[in-house]
């Protein structure tokens, strides 16, 4: 049967691996490169690799360095930050992006999920939706970094990308983000049921039984940064925890 | 040593499969332009992107009829990856009803959903061996690939090679002699997936 998947995220400012707390304060982790060839190294089940501040400095995805990734990678890996034309996205896939994340292109650019989809296949277009949650208790999703209200409801957006040609849906919850406190499980929930497409769980986790909880939710993948740069906790014994709760991985 | 030609289709991830050949100790040239098929001793057509989109780019730049002349009268052996390997066949139905290279008989049709599987259907899933091809030689049956795709390969048994439980039981690996397709990405599959690319090189 189709494993489920554990992902770690890879969060990129510069040249440096930073990891991220709701969004604002960033810390640098190191050297994506060698990030890549441990994970490479562990087998993980794919790779998620984004540039944070591609979109707000309008500076498109940084094609050399995915290329040098990418030359390492035995493994999918997806790549999100800054892409804004169907140009950025046939160029990362011809540097060895399998996957093209969107975000804010999907507000600014309201055809390109469509085109896109289209011309390269909807496989390999993943549509992010970031969401928070105001002192009322109303989740909304957000746009450009998690910087702006958009006020649209993840659920009936997420409905959206998967009419516009999304092929699978990165729900991201910047309030828990580097929080390691737990994923957004209510949203995941909400959203997971909405859509027939796959939903990979990303911002909060801190534990394997956050991912648990992610999976038993409805989420079909589940990606991590925090846990696994900060603490001693692998992809590994993420999927032998999950197997031993009966969540089918590959370990 | 081996030379193999990668057929760019202009609009996917070349650059690893290129590298996983290499790794497999082959020659790897990433090329758009048919005449360069005359010199291959085989022939990989990768995956990603939409069926129309890649049979244009094919027909347009004169590499549908390199393919069918390198491999229906010299018989080059071909591997199709992903899309690759739908575009092996005679026709898809995905965004229009578009001919294939036909080099198969075989058609593609979109993924349907039995028991809420999510569509399309991606990450690690089994491929079980339904026939012993030279293809798996040394790959033990349900070993764990990587899948990405909405479509899939509906074909006569006597072609299928592996299958994968999903949405039912899918096609997950086609062969007629030196035909071979694989619906997963050898080249993103890690050990599994360069044992498969070493043998389809050592073939």
């Amino acid at each position: 049967m189709l494993k489920l998947r554990v992902i770690p995220t890879l969060l990129y400012r510069d040249f440096t691996l930073v990891k991220g707390v709701g969004f604002d304060a960033q810390r640098v982790v190191g050297s994506p490169m060698q990030a890549v060839q441990v994970y490479n190294l562990r087998n993980v089940d794919e790779l998620c690799f984004f540039d944070i501040c591609a979109t707000s400095l309008a500076s498109g995805p940084n094609f050399e360095l995915i290329d040098e990734i990418a030359d390492r990678c035995f493994m999918p890996l997806t790549v999100g930050g800054g892409v804004r034309t169907l140009d950025d996205v046939r160029a990362l896939l011809s540097v060895g992006a399998d996957k093209v994340a969107l975000n804010t292109a999907l507000f600014e650019e309201p055809d390109m999920l469509r085109t896109a989809s289209e011309k390269f296949g909807a496989q390999c277009m993943v549509a992010v939706i970031d969401t928070r949650t105001n002192a009322a208790g109303v989740t909304t999703v957000w746009s450009h970094n998690a910087s702006r209200d958009t006020n649209l409801d993840p659920v009936v957006w997420a409905q959206e990308l998967q009419r516009q040609g999304a092929g699978e849906i990165l729900l991201q919850s910047a309030d828990h983000d580097g929080e390691m406190q737990g994923y957004d499980l209510a949203t995941i929930a909400k959203v997971s049921v909405a859509v027939s497409l796959p939903v990979i769980a990303s911002g909060g986790a801190g534990s394997y039984d956050h991912m648990v909880a992610a999976v038993q939710r409805g989420a079909d993948a589940v990606a991590a940064a925090s846990m696994f740069h900060f603490t001693e906790q692998t992809p590994m014994e993420a999927k032998q925890h999950l197997a031993s709760h009966g969540i089918a991985t590959r370990c | 040593m081996q030379r193999i030609a990668i057929v760019d289709t202009g609009m996917c991830n070349v650059d690893s499969m290129q590298r996983a050949i290499e790794e497999c100790g082959a020659k790897a040239d990433v090329t758009s332009n048919p005449t360069d098929l005359d010199y291959a001793d085989k022939i990989v057509l990768p995956g990603v992107g939409a069926f129309p989109d890649a049979m244009d780019l094919l027909n347009r730049s004169g590499l549908t009829d390199a393919i069918q002349s390198n491999v229906i009268d010299h018989e080059v052996p071909i591997l199709g990856v992903c899309l690759g390997m739908q575009l092996l066949t005679s026709q898809s139905v995905e965004v229009r009803l578009t001919t294939g290279l036909n080099l198969i008989d075989a058609r593609v049709e979109r993924l349907v959903p039995i028991t809420n599987e999510r569509v399309p259907h991606v990450g690690w899933n089994e491929a079980h061996q339904s026939s012993d091809h030279g293809l798996f030689g040394g790959i033990a049956s349900g070993t764990d690939f990587y899948f990405v795709h909405s479509f899939h390969v509906v074909c006569d048994g006597q072609f299928v090679v592996a299958t994968t439980p999903y949405c039912g039981t899918l096609i997950s690996a086609i062969g007629s002699e030196h035909i071979m397709g694989t619906q997963f990405h050898p080249e993103k599959s890690q050990a599994a997936g360069l044992a498969l690319l070493h043998n389809f090189v050592t073939l």
